[in-house]
C-alpha cells in the first residue's frame, strides 16, 4: 500500500529563499512523525508544504492521494494545521470561531461544544472572547478546531510552547487518539524528551533537509521508511 | 459561493458589532471631514449647498479606505489566512463577503452622513429615486474595488499606504458620478441622473467581476 504521505527530493522556496533543500520522506496512515533541528532549520516549512501552503518548487509530492503542487487545494480540506499563531479570531470566542469553521468546511457545527470540551474550555471560557483569554487557553482553542474537524492529516508546530503540565499532556492524548483513528499526525518541537516517546519516527533536519531520522516511543503502528 | 460569502458576511458583521469600530471611529472620521471641509468652504450656505454633492462623496471615498483596512485586518495574520484557505472555502466568496459586510457598514455610514449633508448644508433632496439608488450602486463599486485593491496590496505592513494610492485614483468615476447623480438629485427635472447611476452600476459590476475572478489566484 502507498504510504499517506510521501516524498523526494522536496524543494521549496519562500519568498525566493530555499526554506526546503530536498527532503525524502514516507510516513503510514496512523503513525506519528516528530521534528526536531534548530530554528531555520525547516520543520516549520516542511508543515506548511504538507499543508498544501507552500508550494513544491522541485522534486516530488503526494499526501493522502494529491499530487502537489496541483493537488494542493485539495489537499487543504483534508489537513488540520495548529501553529504558534492558533489563526483564529480573537474578536470572537471560542464557540463562534469553532461553528464558523465548521460551517466553512461543510460540517456539523453541533460538535463544537464537545470539541471544547474535550479541550477542557467548557462553559464560561467557551464563550469569552479569544482576546481575554491566556495564551494557553487560545491553544486549547486552536487545539478543539482540530479535533472538531478530525482531519486526515494533523500537522502541529511546537503544540507544546508556553503551556502548563496538563495541557502538555493533553497535546500527547490528542495526537494519540488521531493516530489511533487513523490520522497522520506530524509535530516539530524543541522538546525531544516530550515528543520523542509519542512519536513513531523522529526525523531530525537541518538545513532544509532531513539528516537523520530514528525511531521513536510509539509502536502501535506499520512499519514507516524517513530516508 | 453564495453560502460561503454569507457566512464570512456574518462573521465580519458579527465582529463589527462587538468591536464598534465602525461606529466609534469610522463614522466620527466621515463627520470630522465632512466639518473640516465646511471649515474651509466657511460660513455660506450657499456655497456649502452647492458643494454639498462632492464633499459628501469624497467624506464617504475616505471613510471606505478606513473601513476596508479594517476589514481585511480581520484576516491580517498569515496564520488566520492559511487556517482560512484549509478550511477550503471558496475565494470568490470569501471576496463577496467582505465586500457585503462593508457595504452594509458603507450604507449605514451613508445614511449618517446625507443626514449630516441634509441638516448642517442645508441640501433639499427632491429626486429620492436617483439619490437612493445611486447611494447602493456606487457603495457597492467602493466596497468591491477596496476589498479588491486592499487584498493586491498584500500584508497589513504595506495597505496602510498603499491601499489609497491605489483606490483613490481608480474610484474617482464614482466620485465623479456620484456627485453629478447628487446634484441631479437636488435639481427638479434635471433628468440626468439615469446617465450617472449607469456609470455607477459598471463601476460596481466591472469590480465584482474582478473580485470574483481574480481574489483567489491574489491570495494564493
Amino acid at each position: 500500500m502507498a504510504p499517506a504521505i510521501s516524498l523526494r527530493s522536496a524543494v521549496a522556496l519562500s519568498e525566493g529563499f530555499p526554506v526546503l533543500s530536498g527532503v525524502d520522506l514516507d510516513l503510514e496512515a496512523g503513525q506519528v512523525l516528530v521534528l526536531l533541528g534548530a530554528n531555520g532549520a525547516g520543520k516549520t516549512s516542511l508543515l506548511r508544504l504538507l499543508a498544501g501552503l507552500l508550494p513544491l518548487r522541485s522534486g516530488e509530492a503526494r499526501v493522502f492521494g494529491c499530487a502537489l503542487p496541483d493537488g494542493a487545494a485539495a489537499l487543504r480540506r483534508q489537513v488540520g494545521l495548529a501553529g504558534h499563531d492558533p489563526g483564529l479570531y480573537e474578536e470572537l470566542n471560542a464557540l463562534e470561531n469553532l461553528r464558523f469553521a465548521l460551517k466553512a468546511s461543510r460540517l456539523d457545527p453541533g460538535g463544537a461544544e464537545a470539541a471544547l470540551d474535550r479541550v477542557g474550555l467548557a462553559g464560561r471560557l467557551s464563550t469569552t472572547q479569544l482576546v481575554r483569554l491566556s495564551e494557553g487557553q487560545r491553544r486549547r482553542a486552536a487545539l478543539a478546531w482540530l479535533v472538531a474537524r478530525r482531519p486526515a492529516l494533523w500537522l502541529l508546530d511546537e503544540p507544546h510552547a508556553g503551556l502548563d503540565a496538563a495541557t502538555r499532556h493533553l497535546v500527547a492524548e490528542l495526537c494519540e487518539e488521531a493516530a489511533m483513528g487513523g490520522a497522520c499526525v506530524v509535530v516539530s518541537s524543541h522538546e525531544p524528551e516530550l515528543v520523542t516517546p509519542m512519536a513513531n519516527i523522529v526525523a531530525t533536519m537541518g538545513g532544509g533537509a532531513v539528516l537523520r531520522s530514528d525511531p521513536g516511543g510509539r509502536r502501535t503502528s506499520g512499519a514507516s521508511d524517513v530516508a | 459561493m453564495w453560502r460561503d460569502a454569507l457566512l464570512i458576511a456574518g462573521r465580519d458583521l458579527r465582529i463589527e458589532i462587538r468591536t464598534r469600530v465602525g461606529l466609534w471611529q469610522v463614522l466620527p472620521f466621515a463627520f470630522l471631514t465632512l466639518l473640516l471641509f465646511a471649515f474651509a468652504l466657511g460660513p455660506k450656505p450657499g456655497l456649502l449647498a452647492q458643494a454639498a454633492p462632492g464633499l459628501f462623496w469624497l467624506a464617504v471615498m475616505l471613510s471606505v479606505v478606513l473601513a476596508a483596512q479594517r476589514s481585511l485586518a480581520l484576516e491580517g495574520s498569515q496564520a488566520t489566512r492559511e487556517a482560512g484557505r484549509l478550511l477550503g472555502l471558496d475565494p470568490a466568496g470569501i471576496f463577496l463577503g467582505k465586500t457585503l459586510a462593508l457595504l452594509v457598514e458603507v450604507l449605514i455610514l451613508e445614511g449618517g452622513l446625507l443626514l449630516g449633508v441634509v441638516v448642517f448644508f442645508h441640501v433639499q433632496v427632491t429626486d429620492w429615486l436617483v439619490l437612493v439608488p445611486s447611494c447602493l450602486l456606487a457603495a457597492a463599486g467602493l466596497c468591491a474595488a477596496s476589498i479588491f485593491y486592499g487584498s493586491l496590496a498584500g500584508d497589513a505592513r504595506v495597505r496602510a499606504t498603499l491601499l489609497p494610492l491605489l483606490f483613490l485614483p481608480l474610484a474617482a468615476p464614482v466620485l465623479i458620478a456620484g456627485a453629478k447623480a447628487f446634484e441631479a438629485s437636488v435639481q427638479t427635472g434635471s433628468g440626468s441622473g439615469a446617465r450617472w447611476l449607469g456609470v455607477l452600476a459598471v463601476f460596481a459590476l466591472v469590480y465584482l467581476a474582478l473580485g470574483v475572478a481574480l481574489y483567489g489566484p491574489m491570495e494564493e
